[in-house]
């Protein structure tokens, strides 16, 4: 009976025992209300910018801030605009992979997005609606096909409130970040 | 010739008269061109050799040669005319078919409309109504044509199809049968001039007929008709078979169906890439699941993090389920059973706390709750130390 009696209290206290330095730890350490600084990277297409996610990875850094990549997909005219988009997926998938490895590979956060629009402005603009975030930050390219366009640009800096960063373009921007560089098996 | 009263006539009595339905037979294929019409045929001239009375209801031979020879011997009914602003269009005689009343009819492009001023809209319409009529069918029919697929094949081609039909006349069908050829041998047929003639190849070949659209409309194709077999399959073993089954409680599915769990937190995103990419290498459908707790409130980030989840979704095709419980295993294996689920992948759990520590993990109920069902934790790459190059 006194054998049993000991390994009931035995076990109880090992139960209280391994709750109790958690418990202390959320004492300690009340969970913070600021919310975390979130920076933007949108991009278009199969290919980002390095110099765009650099720039992006070293103020995430710097800020302890989550970095939010996104990709903005063009549905055409004809389609809805909740659509599956089994091809831009095909692009963009690999590439988040790739971002995410990279900006984790540095100890940052990351959440990214996917969002549809009529044309990558709209994207954009669908983007400010739903997403909260402190800083943007765009690489301009004179590839209009490819990226946003000067006038999307301008167009961003007057829709949101949002620091926008924006790259000018340099000759280092043939240095791009593609899926190629994803590493292991995705 | 008949007078307009008397094929009304005949079109009230078949639907009346008919003491069952017609079989329904459907040559399903990627594309133009890949066999289907020449396979109806030389089904029709088989029935027609085992004695059966067959007549052509509709053939399309698109100035064929192959094809009009190899219609010859088939009793062909002739198409009426219908005028339509200042034009004559031929269209199937469905009139003429019921009172004709075959015991076979070949009727060619199942997802054809029909000019305006006849019975229905569409040739799929006309065929019920043969069917309905006691005469087995035999059609045929391009993947892109099915609405469900519609957008998605606009998507890979930049071509939206106008003609459609409902996934139910497939589903519907008693028989589906795939004429499949590759992307190469169909295009060598289309460079030959056995598809289209020699003034559209050069059109055909820069718009839908490249490799990689007809890579994917051929995928498209296998898959489906993979699945309406195994749609039938699984019909047959719930409805109708249930006591000879000497299996398991839930179905068997052919193909992998993949279910990732998923929470409203950034690290889901990844989780979800992983499952898209493990879903397309096995050519599977994908379900996204997140089993909320009814009392946990939900956050204003979690809010941002599940509207991400929902468009991630729709982009990739997926399915996201959103299940109230506070037994969680409970709950999974409840949708696994629904969703016929082969194959689930999970997030690294977070560590446990307090008493939380003494339970059995997630992994480990799931594999009890569900054998036979592979679970698979993805890695969690931001414990990951990975030099940067």
């Amino acid at each position: 009976m006194t054998v049993a009696l000991a390994l009931v209290a035995l076990l109880a206290g090992l139960v209280i025992g391994l709750s109790i330095p958690h418990a202390r730890r959320r004492r300690h350490h009340p969970p913070v209300l600021e919310r975390t600084r979130h920076i933007l990277l949108p991009f278009t297409a199969a290919t980002l910018s390095r110099r765009a996610l650099e720039a992006a990875i070293r103020l995430a850094h710097a800020e302890d801030a989550t970095l939010m990549p996104a990709f903005l997909a063009v549905v055409p005219l004809t389609l809805p605009l909740e659509t599956p988009l089994p091809r831009q997926s095909r692009l963009a998938m690999p590439l988040l992979e790739t971002i995410e490895q990279r900006a984790t590979a540095h100890g940052i956060t990351v959440d990214s997005r996917v969002q549809a629009g009529r044309t990558y402005r709209h994207a954009l603009a669908r983007l400010l609606e739903h997403e909260q975030f402190d800083r943007v930050i765009v690489s301009a390219t004179e590839e209009l096909r490819t990226g946003l366009s000067g006038p999307d640009l301008i167009w961003l800096l007057t829709h949101t409130s949002a620091e926008v960063m924006i790259l000018r373009p340099s000759s280092t921007d043939t240095k791009t970040i593609s899926a190629d560089y994803l590493k292991g098996h995705f | 010739m008949f007078t307009c009263d008397s094929r009304l006539t005949v079109l009230a009595s078949s639907l009346t008269v008919s003491a069952y339905r017609g079989h329904h037979k459907i040559f399903l294929g990627m594309a133009a061109g890949v066999g289907k019409t020449c396979r109806m045929l030389q089904e029709g001239h088989a029935e027609l050799e085992n004695g059966h009375d067959v007549v052509l209801g509709l053939l399309e031979t698109h100035s064929r040669a192959d094809t009009a020879r190899l219609a010859e011997g088939l009793e062909v009914l002739a198409r009426r005319r219908v005028s339509y602003r200042d034009t004559t269009l031929e269209e199937m005689d469905l009139p003429g078919i019921l009172l004709r009343a075959p015991e076979v009819c070949l009727i060619d492009e199942l997802a054809h409309s029909n000019a305006p001023g006849v019975e229905h809209q569409k040739r799929y319409e006309d065929v019920e109504e043969v069917l309905a009529a006691g005469i087995h069918v035999i059609s045929t029919l391009n993947v892109q044509h099915l609405d469900s697929l519609n957008d998605r094949i606009a998507e890979l081609t930049g071509i939206t199809i106008r003609e459609t039909i409902p996934d139910r006349v497939l589903a519907d069908a008693d028989e589906v049968v795939l004429i499949d050829i590759s992307p190469e041998a169909l295009l060598d047929r289309l460079r030959t001039g056995k598809v289209y003639p020699h003034e559209r190849i050069d059109a055909a070949l820069n718009h839908f007929f490249r490799i990689e659209t007809l890579s994917a409309l051929r995928e498209i194709a296998l898959r489906q008709v993979a699945e309406e077999v195994e749609a039938k399959r699984l019909d047959f073993e719930v409805i109708g078979a249930r006591d000879e089954l000497i299996t398991t409680d839930a179905p068997q599915a052919i193909g992998e169906r993949l279910l990732a769990l998923v929470e409203p937190y950034p690290s889901s995103q990844r989780l979800v890439r992983r499952a898209w990419r493990s879903a397309q290498r096995l050519g599977s459908t994908l379900d996204l699941l997140w089993i909320k707790r009814p009392a946990a409130p939900v956050t204003p980030a979690q809010n941002s993090a599940l509207a991400g989840l929902r468009r991630l979704a729709v982009m990739l095709d997926a399915t996201l389920l959103i299940e109230e419980s506070d037994d969680v295993p409970a709950a999974i294996a409840r949708v696994v059973k629904e969703r016929g689920t082969t194959y689930i992948l999970m997030g690294r759990s977070r560590q446990p706390r307090g008493l939380n520590r003494l339970r059995t993990p997630l992994a480990q109920q799931l594999m009890n709750h569900l054998p036979g069902v592979d679970v698979r934790i993805v890695a969690d790459r931001s414990r990951r130390h990975e030099p940067t190059p």
